[in-house]
């Protein structure tokens, strides 16, 4: 049960996440639409959104370009909105963001980046201030749920004061972790309504040139509000150690250094120079404490030509925590540790007993064949005994990185040797204009678009394929097949991946053809459906060979116990019958399943 | 309570509850007037990933993460997981663990071992006991709320007030699932009553 549900409808002191705050401070802020495209660890805020505050028209995009964009016109109409997005979800919707930046803001626009230092759940480390200054957006950096709620607010506030977008950037432990927040009432911001004004909304160069102009005017009127900006908090202790510090690292940093003088700044870019610059002066030494890159150390650097440190003690990679942090900054204070970490194996996230993409994966081990992959649970298909992914780079780029392959070696390369594997979801985020570019250019490559219904990785959620909206209304059902053919290709097929004799005739034979051709492996995860029985395999020792066939399967519902499968009736699921199908003996059976 | 924060660590692996049991225990952290904060990863999906949670209450608490050799309780869903995370224990910690092994995937396939978990533990020198919450829930009917019963028999290394477990048990669950979990956080208390 999310406590959220609770926590909703009611005023007062709460323990929320940092995404949940982030929808309540949206809530309270008068926001009244929101779009995003899911990613880890930024989901969370559309889902809470959309599961409490009926007041916004919440949705899922098709992409965080799309997101951003459609929150780009509603800004335009005066509403106030918000977009969430995983860091690199950022890199996608980068196109509206640089260009929005100079078209500002007429409802406040709050564009939620997640981070993600340690890549609990992601294929990068990138920090996304980077992006922002770029981009020449300010940044807001909440070190805990209630900064998450109250930064809103200000995000908001900032946006239609200096009529730009905002960036709240969040970092996995801010976003997944829950603290205590005050929360209060809704104030209603009704749209103001939309008003033509080309000077301000088309950006051609006679228009843009003024627009720059007024951006970089912008940056140093913020970099004057960030002087008194009441969450940048100066924290008077000792003198010998100051510490210039935002988001979850401060809280890392002054959990080990009880007594030191803080400067917690919450705008980070631009930065208010006389604070940093009076703080500066009191200290007799500072360090800067920040995850990720050296964002604030190399500006506070050049600004003062200042001996400030930072990374010489903070890594670059992966995310802070408090050993770490004591380690670097309260080194006296480290204690010897009383018992030593044991050696134990891994446990690594495995695709669930009854994935659908198991079956796909098993087909493509033993017919020798690999895929370019994506971003997606199917990426797990890279690990013991299926291993049958190669690649994965970015959202979509299965099938472009698959034409490339072929185009730089030739078709012998890759027919009957590599697929592309891409999921429902992230096929309709930018695997389709990757399948027309195929076709355009006359590639030959099968498509695998592994159609479990839903976007599996980071949760279940609705994306245009499933028909139904992020509130789970009936929304007009996106049909991929009718895509695949207007993209150009002639050739697709829908097959049950759990059907594996069926699915490797088809893949030898579309492999074959040298023209492109789609296969859609269609099963729904186990996640989105409530089995219809609670049939579990069972073993006939009498049977068995211990020729180990089941265990290619990587299934974690099966171990190998003195030479023979043991089921873990916990966690097998009703509606596979995959060990059965491809024991030889047929020692594993599944009755209630029913047979195919 | 003393002004430092009290440390508990709930690890095990993804679909046995873990991060119910942890909002369990801030929930009641929270009717006790502490301040409190709790961090976990929680990105993929699937199943079967190791799960772990920080759970930190006290007057004032800073960072939301527990720093290695200071919590004071490790609570362990699965035995495996309880020796990943045993390290994390201040030497007069106390490490309860579910009894129960689940194999990942390294061990099916044969290229790790599942080790032994008593031995090890031992071998750390770490104070442990192992606590039967997955037969005990099933014998109250439903093997699922193993995890509220090693919340009750962490009951008294919490140091919460008596009744706020209860309380916050009841604002999180719809009145079906009540019964069950009320009747596994009693017995996961008498579980740990001699001890
Ligand atoms: S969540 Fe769904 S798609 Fe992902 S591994 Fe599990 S069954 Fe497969
Ligand atoms: S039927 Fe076999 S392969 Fe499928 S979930 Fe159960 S044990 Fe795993």
């Amino acid at each position: 049960m999310k406590q959220g549900r609770l926590n909703a409808v009611r005023e007062g002191r709460l323990l929320l996440s940092g995404n949940e705050a982030i929808a309540r401070g949206a809530w309270e802020h008068g926001v009244t639409f929101a779009a995003a495209y899911p990613g880890t660890p930024s989901t969370e805020i559309l889902e809470a959104i959309g599961e409490h505050y009926p007041e916004i028209t919440a949705q899922w995009a098709t992409n965080e370009k799309v997101a951003l964009e459609t929150v780009a016109g509603a800004s335009y109409g005066g509403a106030r909105t918000l977009s969430a997005m995983k860091h690199v979800g950022l890199n996608v919707a980068a196109d509206p963001l640089f260009t929005l930046s100079y078209v500002g803001a007429t409802g406040g626009i709050v564009v939620v980046s997640a981070d993600d230092p340690g890549m609990h759940s992601s294929q990068n480390e990138q920090d996304n201030r980077l992006m922002a200054r770029a981009a020449k957006v300010p940044i807001l950096e909440p070190s805990d749920s209630q900064d998450a709620l109250d930064l809103v607010g200000w995000g908001l506030e900032i946006s239609e004061r200096f009529d730009t977008p905002v960036m709240l950037r969040t970092t996995t432990r801010i976003s997944h972790s829950l603290s205590v927040v005050q929360a209060g009432p809704r104030r209603e911001f009704p749209p103001k309504g939309y008003t033509r004004d080309i000077r301000k909304r088309i950006p051609i160069p006679a228009f843009a040139k003024g627009m720059h102009a007024r951006v970089e005017k912008r940056t140093l009127d913020l970099s004057a509000f960030g002087e008194t900006f009441p969450l940048n908090l100066s924290i008077a202790g000792s003198r010998s150690l100051g510490v210039i510090t935002s988001g979850v690292s401060y809280q890392h940093a002054r959990e080990v250094l009880p007594d030191a003088s803080f400067l917690r700044l919450a705008l980070t870019w631009p930065l208010p120079w006389d604070l940093i610059g009076r703080f500066l002066a009191e200290m007799k030494e500072v360090r800067v404490v920040e995850e990720g890159e050296p964002f604030l150390e190399e500006q506070i650097r050049a600004h003062f030509l200042a001996p400030v440190e930072g990374k010489k003690y903070i890594s670059l990679e992966g995310e802070l925590e408090p050993g770490l942090a004591r380690r670097a900054l309260a080194p006296e204070t480290v204690e010897p540790p009383v018992f030593a970490p044991a050696q134990v194996p891994q446990r690594p996230p495995t695709l669930c007993p009854g994935c659908p993409h198991r079956g796909a994966f098993w087909v493509l081990n033993r017919i020798k064949a690999g895929s370019t992959s994506d971003i997606g649970c199917y990426t797990l298909g890279l690990m013991p005994p299926l291993e049958a992914v190669d690649t994965v780079l970015c959202m979509g780029a299965a099938i472009t990185v698959l034409s490339g392959l072929e185009k730089a070696l030739g078709r012998d390369a890759v027919a009957g040797r590599i697929v592309a594997a891409i999921g429902d979801s992230t096929f309709i985020h930018s695997g389709i204009t990757g399948l027309i570019d195929m076709v355009y250019n006359g590639c030959t490559g099968t498509v695998l678009i592994m159609d479990n219904g839903i976007t599996a990785m980071t949760g279940g959620q609705q994306h245009p394929a499933t028909g139904f909206s992020l509130r789970g209304e009936p929304a007009r059902k996106l049909d991929l097949e009718a895509v695949c053919r207007a993209c150009g290709v002639d050739r697709v097929t829908v097959v049950d991946p759990h059907d594996l004799k069926s699915l490797e005739r088809i893949l030898k034979e579309e492999m074959a053809v040298p023209e492109v051709s789609v296969v859609i492996t269609r099963r729904p995860c186990v996640m989105i459906r409530r089995p219809e029985h609670r049939a579990v395999a069972v073993l006939d020792p009498a049977k068995c060979v211990s020729c180990r066939r089941c265990m290619s399967l990587g299934c974690p519902a099966l171990s190998f116990v003195d030479g023979r499968p043991v089921v873990n009736a916990m966690l097998c699921y009703p509606e596979c019958r995959l060990c059965a199908d491809v024991c030889p003996k047929g020692a594993l059976t599944k009755d209630a399943g029913g047979a195919r | 309570m003393s002004d430092e924060a009290r440390n508990i660590l709930l690890c095990g692996t993804g679909g046995q509850g873990i991060l119910f049991a942890s909002e369990v225990i801030c929930g009641a952290a929270l009717l006790a007037g502490f301040d409190v904060k709790k961090s976990e990863v929680h990105g993929m999906a699937q199943r079967g990933g190791s799960v772990s949670s920080h759970v930190r209450y006290g007057r004032k608490v800073w960072s939301p993460m527990i720093e290695a050799g200071r919590a004071h309780l490790v609570l362990a869903l699965e035995k495996l997981e309880a020796l990943r995370w045993a390290h994390f224990l201040r030497g007069d910690g106390m490490l309860l663990a579910c009894d129960l092994e689940i194999m990942p995937l390294s061990v099916n396939t044969g290229q790790a071992e599942y080790p032994d978990v008593s031995a090890g533990l031992e071998a750390m020198g770490v104070p442990f006991r192992f606590l039967g919450a997955v037969e005990e829930a099933a014998g109250l009917g439903d093997p699922r709320v193993a995890n509220t019963v090693m919340v009750g028999a962490a009951a008294r290394w919490l140091g919460l007030p008596p009744g706020t477990l209860e309380e916050s048990l009841r604002m999180r669950l719809p009145a079906k699932a009540l019964a069950v979990n009320e009747a596994a956080l009693q017995r996961g208390m008498q579980l740990t009553a001699g001890v």
